[in-house]
């Protein structure tokens, strides 16, 4: 398997430590296959249109083949120039650290109510309520705390893979294969029929996979299986900025801690993670060591790097500031697929959901596992610690979403 | 939209985007690494996770029951 970079696992079994290899020229192709089995678009084989391409000249003798070979210097000067700094690993700064004690966690609630695969969820701020979205079309919002459903909507469509709460809490987003975001204002009459007040926002040409306000409930970003991301302003609709760079579809964004700025980092099908400024639509970083897609992407709570997880059954650690990995956190026995991580509130633990049907508890500064959580009896799909930090919750395709603390 | 564009005009937006990249400033990781995990250990007494809560504040833990002694 080629490798995007220097990377260094940290295998805490064995106590091997590898050393860095020169990044392998890795071929620039991305993959399109669907998420969800759709039928593949047939690709394009014309040229590119001069008009299309308003930034760069291509030349005839620009073939696939010079430029596969530019892209691959190119690579190997960044890997290169990432690896001068490389001066030291995470884990051995981490060395006179205490260890972690041993973890009690368990499942202290369990939300049921889903008729199919739980695919998203989401806090809301009062750190009790919950939005969740299923396969089945059916966005619901919890009182964690009581697991009383406090609202039902029925989407139009199946596969809600994304849904969001408002800052306010007033209202929450959601979308999915309809390729649309759209709002819905949280009533606090039960009796109104909230499917009345759907508010169109986005509009993709593919499926919506991720969704989240910014620090305010005015404006939407978006990702989607089209291969960009969005933001959008949630009154008129309008497309405030387009993000384009990943070169296939987009599957997880997360939006920096409030305090570090305008931008956001996203992960994507063509195994790369990238970060982008949000007023210039520009891409300012790019990380490609994953071997597979990414399924989650989250910032750690200084906002100064952010942790991925794969189908290449590892979550990674990026340093934003040293702008290279920093630490990856795998073991020999995991071989699925870790479909959504985040941070403890201190930053110290990473929580990785599992296509095995568990979650994963890491030492994020020393790279061990320090718990295994066994309870799903199907994929975990998502995962978030909660705005305070007491709890994290679970959704799984056992059509369940487990409260642990 | 990538699904629309051909192979080379994915391969000439990744070139222009390393060209972009290989500028970037970077800090050494011994510098950087020491500040994560000297800014972890300033939160973490605060974690809830980590250093856990006691059962009479945790809203998650079951209230009631009986105590047999």
């Amino acid at each position: 398997m080629l490798r995007g970079s220097s990377a260094v696992a940290i295998d805490n079994e064995r106590n091997k430590h590898p050393s860095d290899v020169i990044a392998a020229a890795s071929a620039a192709r991305a993959r399109r296959s669907g998420r969800v089995g759709l039928a593949t678009a047939s690709r394009s084989t014309s040229d590119p249109h001069p008009a299309e391409m308003a930034t760069h000249e291509l030349h005839p003798n620009d073939t696939l083949t010079t430029l596969k070979m530019e892209s691959e210097n190119l690579k190997a000067k960044l890997e290169e120039e990432r690896a001068k700094l490389h001066d030291v690993e995470l884990h051995q700064v981490a060395e006179k650290i205490e260890a972690l004690g041993q973890f009690v966690m368990k499942t202290r609630r369990t939300l049921k109510g889903h008729g199919n695969k739980v695919l998203c969820m989401d806090w809301c701020k009062d750190k009790r309520r919950i939005v969740s979205s299923s396969q089945d079309g059916k966005v619901i919002v919890w009182d964690a705390f009581t697991t009383n459903k406090e609202h039902a909507v029925t989407m139009p469509c199946t596969w809600v893979m994304a849904c969001a709460y408002a800052p306010s809490g007033c209202a929450v987003a959601c979308g999915g294969l309809d390729n649309k975001c759209s709002v819905y204002p949280l009533s606090l009459d039960k009796n109104e029929n909230l499917a009345a007040k759907k508010k169109s926002v986005a509009m993709h040409t593919n499926y919506l996979s991720a969704c989240s306000f910014t620090n305010s409930d005015m404006q939407i970003l978006t990702s989607s299986g089209d291969g960009t991301c969005a933001l959008w302003d949630v009154e008129s609709g309008q497309l405030l900025q387009s993000f384009h760079g990943h070169g296939a579809d987009v599957l997880c964004l997360d939006l920096a801690p409030s305090e570090t700025g305008n931008t956001f980092v996203s992960g994507g099908c063509d195994k790369k993670a990238n970060v982008w400024d949000m007023r210039s639509g520009q891409c300012i970083q790019s990380f490609e060591t994953h071997e597979s897609d990414i399924n989650s992407v989250r910032y750690y709570p200084s906002g100064d790097a952010f942790a991925s997880g794969s189908d290449d059954a590892t979550c990674r650690l990026y340093d934003l500031r040293a702008d290279r990995e920093v630490a990856i956190y795998s073991k020999e026995s995991i071989i699925f697929g870790a479909s959504s991580v985040d941070f403890s509130l201190s930053g110290r633990l990473l929580f990785g959901g599992y296509n095995d049907y568990t979650i994963n508890v890491w030492d994020v500064l020393k790279g061990n596992r320090v718990s295994i959580l066994f309870g799903h009896e199907n994929r975990v799909s998502t995962l978030r610690v909660s705005p305070d930090g007491t709890a994290f919750c679970s959704g799984s395709w056992d059509h369940t979403l487990r409260i642990w603390a | 939209m990538a699904r629309d564009m051909s192979d080379k005009e994915i391969l000439k937006m990744e070139l222009d985007q390393l060209q972009k990249e290989v500028k970037t400033e970077r800090m050494p990781v011994s510098v950087t690494a020491k500040e994560l995990s000297d800014w972890v250990e300033g939160q973490v007494g605060e974690d809830p996770l980590v250093k856990g809560i006691p059962e009479d504040k945790n809203p998650y833990k079951e209230k009631g029951g009986c105590i047999i002694s």
